[in-house]
């Protein structure tokens, strides 16, 4: 094997995954952090374990399309729970989420250690660490089979999926932009303008689901989590305008991942230890360190 | 076998847990009442995830110094430092930038989880087996705890659920009004950092017991079950021990009985099972009885 064909196949794809799920979900989190909701996808990945549990328990094997509607469900009820919550049972909305969530993730942890999936990947610890690494591509051979259909279409799905999911974001973030960006600061001025603001919200749950199932199955929720909070709020630290704002926030995503890549992937080595560590928990580090001089320099941090 | 356990026969250490279980869910209740009315229920997730770097740092430490990796004192103490530290990062993000507590909870909860994973695939490249363990942490495990452990956890959670009690009505009352509490003279501040420190004890109690991923259901479900039954505040909070410490109680001996299983989703079923029954029946602010009302206001 060439030493492209082992950049290609075993740095560049898996990174190029990691970078567009840190992008995905980056783009809903900015929405997300000016409406106050950043805890909002929190939820949303923890009860995505339940939904493909659920899946898998009813289709038997491990399929991505039942799997992606089994979490996108779950991410539904789970809204709708806590809506139930603060609406009828006035219960204020963090203690909500708080509730909803771990009850669904404690009952997907039960079903899944009570469900034989021994054969099969799937387990809490994926779930929550994700396999980025393991997402190579081991038919490149070279440069030339960027252009090899054949090559190509043994690409590791997760690389299309997340794809075609950063795709829909981004077409979803063009399409509604001004209704975005009217609706976080003021929602009456909004309502006045005709914009229908309850359709707005459940929009961007909608999108902050889907960013969550498609980025969940290759990076963990744990990475989720990360990339719908920190990028954006670094990002609100750095401008005053919306527009700034997210290409700020898709800037420092992309870093995050590029960056805690190379870093989980090489850094021990250069350290002089043997293996590499965790690439989806070096990119949340790096994403806070990025998070963390925003916070001491970014020109738009003050209070 | 379920009975069995329920009557704390399944031998000494399981009866030690058990208890420990249901004093941890004590002083759960009692200091997530306090949270839950502060609006800070989310806290507890951010204390919880930023547990896990300290844990694994811990466990390296102890290695290098020729102790065994998994003594549960020192777990607990790199736990409590890097919980700490995090609580710290959280209100210094607040106070000094434009962002929000949602967005300095999700913020750290994150990134301290990420780097505590990074340093356990780190003590994953250690020599076999050595790292075995840790990650009962993430959701408890209480079948294989040692009788030391058991003490522990049994004396850390009576000395917070006295914690609790003594700090009950200086917290009640900060809670429900904080602005007469800070003319009554009542520091607030202290009194909020002081539930803090208790969020964070129970928190480093309930790693073997609970885990960190779900620590925080045990503080906030059964404040905002008992919620649901009275208004007055000593009476949520003495409810909301209740029922965090019958949460543990319950969730212990189930999983007592089920060895193979995590223990802390058991415990958090337990407390949530408890939560939906309030919600729906509960004769204040149930669900029924208001739609009760409702009907006959009409």
């Amino acid at each position: 094997m060439t030493g492209a064909a082992e950049f290609l196949g075993f740095t560049l794809v898996p990174m190029l995954i990691g970078t567009l799920a840190a992008m995905a979900c980056a783009v809903p989190g900015v929405f997300l952090l000016l409406r106050r909701q950043a805890l909002l996808g929190d939820a949303i990945s923890h009860t995505v374990l339940p939904g493909i549990v659920v899946a898998f328990l009813l289709t038997g094997r491990i399929a991505t399309l039942p799997m992606l509607l089994g979490a996108a469900g779950a991410a539904i009820v789970a809204v709708l729970l806590i809506q139930l919550l603060v609406r009828a049972g006035r219960v204020e909305p963090g203690t909500a989420m708080g509730t909803v969530f771990s009850a669904m993730f404690a009952a997907g942890v039960l079903l899944l250690e009570r469900t034989d999936t021994a054969g099969v990947h799937l387990d809490v610890r994926h779930a929550l660490m994700g396999s980025l690494e393991s997402l190579v591509w081991l038919e490149a051979e070279g440069w030339h089979s960027l252009f090899d259909p054949d090559a190509l279409s043994t690409l590791p799905p997760e690389f299309g999926r997340m794809a075609l999911a950063a795709l829909v974001i981004g077409a979803w973030a063009a399409l509604f932009w001004r209704a975005l960006a009217i609706s976080p600061f003021d929602a009456g001025f909004a309502a006045v303008l005709g914009l229908p603001v309850g359709a707005i919200g459940l929009g961007l749950t909608l999108a902050a689901a889907l960013a969550a199932v498609a980025a969940f199955d290759a990076v963990g929720s744990i990475l989720v989590i990360a990339m719908f909070v920190c990028p954006p709020a670094a990002a609100r630290l750095m401008t005053e305008r919306l527009g700034a704002m997210l290409g700020w926030s898709l800037v420092f995503a992309a870093a995050s991942a590029i960056l805690g890549f190379l870093l989980a992937g090489y850094g021990p080595l250069w350290l002089g230890f043997p293996s590499s560590v965790s690439a989806a928990g070096m990119i949340a580090t790096v994403s806070g360190l990025i998070l963390g001089l925003a916070a001491l320099l970014g020109p738009a941090r003050g209070a | 076998m379920l009975g069995q356990a329920l009557a704390l026969g399944l031998g000494y250490n399981a009866t030690l847990v058990t208890l420990g279980a249901a004093g941890l869910g004590f002083a759960a209740g009692m200091t997530g009442t306090f949270l839950v009315l502060r609006g800070r229920a989310l806290l507890g997730d951010a204390i919880g995830h930023a547990t896990l770097p300290g844990i694994v740092a811990a466990f390296l430490v102890m290695v290098a110094l020729g102790a065994d990796g998994r003594a549960l004192p020192g777990l607990m103490l790199g736990a409590a430092l890097s919980a700490a530290l995090g609580v710290w990062v959280m209100g210094w993000v607040t106070r000094r930038t434009r962002l929000g507590e949602d967005a300095a909870i999700g913020a750290v909860l994150s990134v301290f989880f990420g780097a505590g994973v990074v340093l356990l695939t780190v003590v994953q490249s250690l020599p076999a087996g050595r790292g075995a363990g840790l990650e009962t942490m993430l959701l408890g495990a209480t079948a294989s705890m040692l009788r030391q452990e058991a003490y522990l956890i049994l004396a850390g959670a009576a000395v917070a659920s006295l914690a609790a009690l003594a700090l009950g009505r200086t917290m009640l009352w900060t809670a429900f009004d904080p602005a007469f509490a800070q003319a009554a003279g009542i520091p607030v501040r202290r009194v909020d950092r002081a539930a803090t420190a208790l969020a964070l004890a129970v928190t480093v109690i309930g790693l073997k017991v609970v885990g960190l991923i779900l620590i925080v259901a045990l503080l906030i479900v059964p404040a905002a079950a008992a919620r649901f039954w009275t208004d007055r505040g000593g009476h949520v909070a003495a409810l909301a021990g209740l029922f965090g410490a019958l949460s543990g109680y319950l969730g212990a001996a189930i999983s007592a009985t089920a060895p193979a299983l995590p223990t802390g989703p058991i415990v958090v079923l337990v407390a949530v099972a408890i939560f939906a029954l309030s919600l729906v029946f509960a004769p204040r602010r149930g669900m029924l009885s208001r739609a009760a009302r409702a009907r006959g206001a009409a």
